[in-house]
């Protein structure tokens, strides 16, 4: 039986106050945590190559907020992921290699052009929207309430992505091609996301469940914007046991290489 | 006849109001140089937040540990809101920001040649953060109180932010000067690579600076480059100090008559070449906003369109 546990807070919930806690995740909790966590990292490392790259500086701005929003998602998942084996978020993120990240193979996906940023965006957005609203209802108190406060922000980052499908799908014809082109290069890793992980039912958010809402909201959108819902192959998947495309080694061995440098360091 | 009496009416009027430490606003009657003057002025300061993006972008990918990541990237968005906060104070003075943005990526504009340098470590991080925000702190301080409304208002919401800047540039020297030799080495050889550049952003010494006093009478510059100079130094001493870190000036010395830090000569020349556009990334910078802007703009024509077509009053039913 699991004990009953105190509520967090999920208005003060952060990487900090987890680690302060003492809190210890059971172990089926941390390595769901884990995936969760590494989900969100390598998109906000993703997401940070805009900064001062973006088509106008509001875009720096609306891309550097996102990849924020998500980096704390990250380091609370982590921290929480580590606390079973009592490692800190940072020897997660910096001293594991390759295979033993467990991020769906949508996040490391290269950005693409503007559209096709948007393109994933409007993905993954609506399915971190839909999985941290059921979240928030997990019996693991801690998962609960970084989804709750999760919720909120992944909310507006929908709408950010929303708002660009429709200024591209119906702006230009150039820009429609792009968007189409972008959803089409998205479109193969769309079909990982709702693989079940066999998470433990009562913490964990079934993947599957999340589908059938994915599947209501998202492509009645693309044709707002004039788009087509591409019919593509699904890519093999596989990032939760280890598996990923060849844009995540470089990606990593760029995030991790001043840390490696200098192992036991703080910073 | 009746016109001349205007004019003089107006610029009664206006130093008036510059006298009595009064603002001018943007409907107010202003010479046509104190507008010239105050354009250039803010918008090479927004150029400088933009431009400043980059050197310390530069390391957000790389940040050794995910909360100086955070940290990094909410500076580099900070910088970035700095500059559209500047851009929309200087759109009020009737220069339209596309027209100032076009100055900035065609090489035309100037920006602060301390983002000329280029940012080989992770230190560079805590360096630019505790002397470059710092210097930046004691330049805008004063100018919170400048005579024209808009910018005024711009430099407190920004000061506050730059002096989060400055203490987060300073923990990060903290944290490696506390920590292995290795980190201490980096930390020592950044601080000696920025302190001078750091010292020459506020401008050649005061007489050669052609243009302060005018700008002084107008209350858009409230403190000489030499003042600001000196305050900076007496800022940076007893900081670094706690930081365990010698300042690369063997004549920095308190100077109990005077009350103040002496200090050496910077050399000039150096700051000149940059400001010639030979400085380390002169180049680099402007051509990558550049290019950002250029990819972008399918992008922004795209906004353009769909906002057009939201707003024809015959939207054709698609
Ligand atoms: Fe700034
Ligand atoms: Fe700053």
């Amino acid at each position: 039986m699991i004990p009953k546990t105190k509520n967090v807070n999920p208005a003060t919930v952060t990487a900090e106050s987890i680690a302060k806690s003492a809190v210890v995740a059971p172990a089926g909790v941390a390595s769901y945590a884990l995936g969760l966590g590494d989900d969100a990292l390598i998109l906000a490392q993703r997401l940070g190559e805009w900064i001062a790259s973006a088509p106008e500086l509001e875009e720096d701005v609306a891309l550097a907020n996102i990849a924020l929003d998500l980096l704390g998602h990250a380091r609370s998942l982590l921290t929480y992921a580590g606390s079973a084996t009592g490692v800190t978020e940072d020897d997660l993120a910096y001293f594991r290699d390759e295979p033993e990240f467990t991020n769906r193979q949508i996040f490391e996906q290269p950005n693409g052009d503007f559209a096709q940023t948007i393109a994933r965006q409007l993905v993954v957005s609506v399915y971190f929207a839909e999985l941290y609203r059921a979240l928030s209802g997990s019996a693991d108190p801690t998962l609960a309430a970084i989804a709750a406060k999760a919720s909120k922000e992944v909310d507006y980052h929908f709408d950010h992505s929303y708002q660009w499908l429709l200024r591209l799908g119906l702006g230009t014809e150039l820009s429609h091609e792009r968007m189409q082109r972008g959803l089409d290069a998205v479109w193969p890793f769309v079909d990982e996301l709702f693989r079940a992980d066999g998470a433990q039912a009562d913490v964990a958010v079934d993947p599957a469940r999340l589908r059938a809402r994915f599947d209501s909201t998202v492509p009645p959108l693309i044709e707002e914007a004039g788009l087509t819902i591409p019919t593509v192959q699904p890519a093999r998947g596989g990032g939760r046991q280890g598996v990923h495309s060849e844009a995540l080694g470089p990606l990593l061995a760029e995030m991790q290489v001043l840390a490696r440098a200098h192992p036991g360091a703080k910073w | 006849m009746p016109e001349a009496q205007t004019t003089s009416a107006e610029e009664r009027e206006f130093q008036r109001l510059i006298d009595a430490d009064q603002r001018i606003e943007p409907r107010d009657w202003m010479p046509e140089a104190y507008r010239k003057t105050l354009v250039r002025q803010i918008s090479q300061h927004a150029h400088s937040e933009i431009i400043g993006m980059q050197p310390e972008g530069n390391w957000i990918s790389r940040a050794p540990s995910l909360k100086r990541k955070a940290i990094l990237m909410a500076k580099v968005q900070d910088e970035a809101g700095h500059g559209l906060y500047l851009y929309s104070a200087a759109q009020t003075l009737g220069t339209d920001r596309d027209t100032m943005f076009d100055q900035l990526i065609t090489g035309k504009a100037r920006y602060s040649s301390i983002f000329s340098y280029l940012t080989p470590t992770w230190a560079d991080m805590g360096s630019i953060g505790w002397l470059v925000d710092g210097a930046a702190i004691c330049n805008q301080v004063p100018l919170c109180r400048v005579s024209y409304g808009p910018y005024g208002r711009a430099m407190t919401r920004i000061c506050k932010e730059e002096s989060f800047h400055q203490r987060q540039g300073f923990e990060i020297l903290l944290q490696l000067m506390r920590g292995s030799a290795a980190q201490q080495r980096m930390a020592k050889e950044s601080v000696d690579r920025w302190y001078a550049p750091a010292l020459m952003m506020f401008g050649p010494p005061d007489d050669e600076s052609p243009n302060s006093r005018q700008s002084m009478d107008w209350k858009i510059k409230r403190f000489s480059n030499d003042d600001l100079r000196q305050r900076f130094v007496d800022m940076l001493v007893p900081q670094a100090e706690v930081l365990g870190i010698t300042l690369p000036d063997p004549d920095l010395r308190w100077n109990e008559e005077r009350g103040h830090y002496d200090f050496g000569e910077l050399d000039w020349s150096e700051f000149h070449e940059v400001l010639a556009g030979r400085g380390q990334a002169n180049s680099v910078r402007v051509s990558r906003r550049r290019r950002a802007h250029e990819d972008g703009a399918w992008v922004r024509e795209a906004a353009r369109a769909y906002a057009d077509a939201q707003a024809a009053p015959e939207r054709i039913a698609s």
